[in-house]
């Protein structure tokens, strides 16, 4: 057993470096008392601080200690907890930290992470020259509100019980019982934080007049409870993430290959844009029609354009397949262009009419197209897809323009939809592929539907 | 083994994962968003640990807070996001904190056209932080390099405990190649080096300049201390202006000195050329086709894919600058890495950028148009 602690406090750098009167020390002697109470391991405990004089603290404590940015002690204090479940994490911050962290202090409250968090409220940025913070309470004088603070204080307490903190204790620095409301708040599995109202000797204390019994008359004016505020355990983060993620995963199954078995007749690095509208499936049979290439032997490369909002608006893909590494990755020259609704012809109007007359378009038979060089082939798209499925309108053209073009067999795209989608689904994609594919023979019969300007 | 078809995000979660990475902390952004997704569907599998921070500002600090335990770390944003993990760089520097920090960049500035594609974070991942202290930034050419320097940026970070940058580009990080993964040659793994001094520990103590304290894990048998401010050997605050010149100079002593450890380049070297012709990212994927296609036009011509971008690989450089008359420098923004070509060229050479920064790719002809013939 380990010899018990008598102090977690070092006097290597002398006495607690704050100003007489200032609350930081009897702060720091109390969470000294609450540690000796709980006897933790100093190498499995952490001193989380950041900027402003309570940022001194970290190395009068023999613990492992941390010292960080303004306000961010909170984040590096999750880290380090996350990371390392079995540490006590203690986070010293001052009123200033919680404004610009207030972040922070809302997210781990919501969140539930277990660690401590001991704010040194003196109602002043001290380090700095005794600025107004967020809590500087209503009319207190200071550099930056000279005729009296008339923003709002915030209530550190109220403000993270309403974002989910369980635990949290309203003081002051002169509480006879403050180390063991620390250890309390230490013992907690959750988040739990103190708000400990104290004086800053330096500026905030003198130019308010601001004596001990004050502070108590503060809260009461502002029906703040002196006291502990809320104590109402829920399950902590960690523990949750354990057992909702960690002992329910399972292994990261091996990723599906692609090896080449077919034949190609792709001569060259060969672009394939592919235009339609969200909900019709444009960027999954875009990438069957990749991955059927790579089953024939080709590099291929896929590119998405859609608008943020997702479910609505154009959805173009853009293809390149080509017996070697494809190195340009843009699509200059359009070998082959399918367009299947009017939400794609409107984002790639522009293009259509630069296309050159080397380019092959499969259209849905209804739309009107700019003039263009491209060669023409109109399909019943809609139709047909509406007597296979809505949703495979995509797949029809591509087996339309596999079948007409003879880049790849049909055999490999068919591969592709067995090999990457479910049964179900698959079923659907190899109907439309054996409807696509006649019906291209059929609009070859006919003829007349191949046009160009 | 065969080919996968995977986006280059994908391929860095992947590289993270064989690098042993077992924290992430992250925030959406586009372009980078599907390594967050990656990652939080990954780690809980390896029993590491995933979070969607509350901004970018607790993403890089919980990853450093996670580091600092013995984690390996990853975080990754774009542009805009390394906006605000930039003061958290700093700490992760003077910390000496390893940690893996990836940008897709974007175009900009601000918000730009934040799904497509730009290079203009160049010279703001070199000084992204103040102080000024040197970084090391990799850059991928495709998918695969996604996956292989993500992996190689970890051993870099653990070898020098450092925050390591790998910057690449929407037109990586979210298109999808045919790969083989199982085929990129990787170098062995590399730890930190964990020390057993015991109560004699001491944070950041060195003797070398050059040399990388040992790590003591917050959390493990031996008391450390990791800190934000200037400290001495101890991670004690110091005012000493001694104590605080020897740190800065290790900072980059310790990074100038692995200059040629770090170097990575790809070189295509042609014996009497008179043009060469440096890149990275996904430009120098055009850069190889304008390569081949002026030597089948007769004209003699050399190249350079730098993948580590910082520290400046200069001794490839400067190698490869000999007999040349002319320098070419073709990047997705309107000039930054040219500035690091220039100061290495002797004078009496042309160093010409081609810029472009309009969210399409350099093709080909364009940077033998506007890089051979003006």
């Amino acid at each position: 057993m380990s010899p018990v602690i008598n102090t977690y406090l070092t006097n290597e750098f002398g006495p607690l470096p704050f100003c007489p009167g200032c609350g930081h020390g009897p702060i720091l002697k109390a969470l000294d008392k609450a540690l000796v109470k709980l006897q933790p391991d100093p190498a499995k405990t952490v001193i989380v601080t950041d900027i402003g004089c309570i940022g001194l603290s970290d190395r009068y404590f023999i613990t492992q200690g941390f010292h960080g940015l303004h306000g961010r002690s909170i984040t590096y204090a999750c880290g380090l907890k996350l990371a390392s479940p079995e540490l006590t994490v203690i986070v010293l911050k001052g009123d200033g930290g919680c404004g610009i962290g207030g972040t922070h202090l809302l997210n781990v409250a919501r969140r539930n992470i277990d660690i401590t968090l001991l704010i040194a409220n003196n109602f002043n940025y001290g380090m700095t020259g005794g600025q107004h913070s967020v809590s500087t309470p209503f009319n207190g004088i200071t550099p930056t509100t000279p005729m009296g603070n008339f923003e709002g204080a915030m209530d550190l307490c109220g403000t993270s019980i309403a974002a989910g903190a369980c635990w949290a204790y309203r003081g002051t620095s002169f509480d006879k019982d403050l180390p063991e409301r620390i250890a309390e708040a230490i013992s907690q599995n959750g988040f739990s934080m103190l708000d400990i109202w104290e004086m800053c000797s330096a500026y905030y204390m003198p130019h308010n007049k601001l004596k001990k019994k004050d502070l108590v008359d503060i809260m009461k004016n502002n029906n703040l409870k002196y006291g502990l505020v809320a104590n109402n355990p829920r399950p902590e983060y960690g523990f949750q993430y354990r057992t909702k993620y960690l002992e329910t995963a399972t292994p990261e199954p091996k990723p599906r290959t692609i090896e080449a078995k077919f034949e190609n007749n792709v001569k060259r690095q060969t672009g394939i844009v592919i235009a339609g509208s969200a909900g019709q499936k444009v960027r999954s049979a875009g990438t069957l029609l990749a991955q059927s290439s790579m089953y024939s032997g080709l590099s291929a490369t896929q590119k998405d354009d859609y608008p943020i909002t997702v479910m609505t608006g154009h959805s173009v893909s853009e293809i390149i397949v080509a017996p070697e590494w494809i190195n340009y990755t843009a699509i200059d020259t359009v070998d082959y262009f399918v367009l299947v609704s009017e939400d794609g012809l409107m984002k790639t109007k522009s293009r259509i009419e630069k296309l050159p007359s080397t380019c092959i378009m499969f259209v849905e038979k209804s739309l009107n197209l700019p003039p263009t060089d491209a060669k023409i082939i109109r399909l019943p798209l809609i139709e047909t897809s509406k007597k296979v499925n809505r949703l495979s309108i995509v797949i029809l053209a591509l087996a339309a323009l596999i079948k007409d073009s003879d880049i790849i067999d049909l055999d490999a795209f068919a591969e592709a939809i067995k090999a990457f989608q479910k049964p179900v689904i698959a079923e659907i994609s190899l109907r439309a592929l054996k409807a696509g594919s006649e019906m291209i023979q059929e609009a070859q019969e006919l003829e007349p539907i191949v046009e160009s300007y | 083994m065969g080919l996968e078809f995977i986006e280059g995000n994908e391929a860095i979660a992947r590289g993270a994962l064989k690098a042993n990475c077992n924290f992430f902390a992250g925030y959406p952004i586009t372009p980078s968003s599907s390594i967050l997704h990656h990652m939080m569907n990954k780690l809980p599998r390896v029993g590491g640990v995933a979070i969607q921070a509350e901004d970018e500002i607790a993403s890089i600090g919980m990853c450093i807070g996670a580091a600092m335990t013995g984690a390996k770390a990853l975080t990754a944003t774009s542009g805009p996001g390394i906006s605000l993990y930039s003061e958290n760089i700093g700490l992760a520097v003077i910390g000496e904190t390893p940690l893996v920090i990836i940008n897709v960049q974007r175009q900009g500035p601000a918000t730009g056209a934040a799904t497509k594609g730009a290079e203009g974070d160049i010279l703001f991942t070199r000084w992204c932080t103040s102080g000024g202290q040197p970084m090391i930034v990799l850059s991928p050419t495709s998918v695969s390099e996604a996956y292989e320097l993500t992996y190689r940026a970890f051993n870099l970070a653990e070898k020098y405990r450092v925050p390591v940058f790998l910057l690449t580009n929407k037109e990586i990080g979210v298109t999808r190649e045919s790969v083989d993964l199982e085929k990129v040659e990787l170098p062995q793994l590399f730890n930190r080096k964990v020390s057993d001094m015991g109560d004699s520990y001491l944070p950041y103590k060195f003797k070398e300049l050059n040399e990388v304290p040992e790590f003591a894990e917050i959390g493990g048998d031996q008391i450390t201390r990791f800190t934000t401010s200037s400290h001495d050997e101890a991670g004690y605050l110091t005012t000493s202006p001694e104590t605080i010149q020897r740190m800065i100079d290790h900072y980059t002593a310790k990074i100038e000195s692995a200059e040629d450890d770090i170097a990575l380049a790809k070189q295509d070297i042609e014996v009497g050329a008179e043009i060469l012709i440096i890149s990275y990212g996904i430009t120098s994927r055009s850069v190889s086709i304008a390569v081949k296609k002026m030597r089948e036009q007769g004209c003699k011509v050399s190249s350079i894919t730098v993948q580590s971008l910082y520290p400046v690989p200069r001794t490839i450089i400067n190698k490869a600058m000999s007999g040349i008359k002319r320098v070419v420098v073709p990047e997705m923004n309107m000039g930054q890495y040219i500035q690091e070509i220039q100061r290495l060229t002797p004078s009496g050479v042309k160093v010409v950028g081609v810029n472009k920064m309009d969210t399409t790719l350099l093709s080909p002809d364009e940077i033998i148009e506007r890089g051979t013939k003006s």
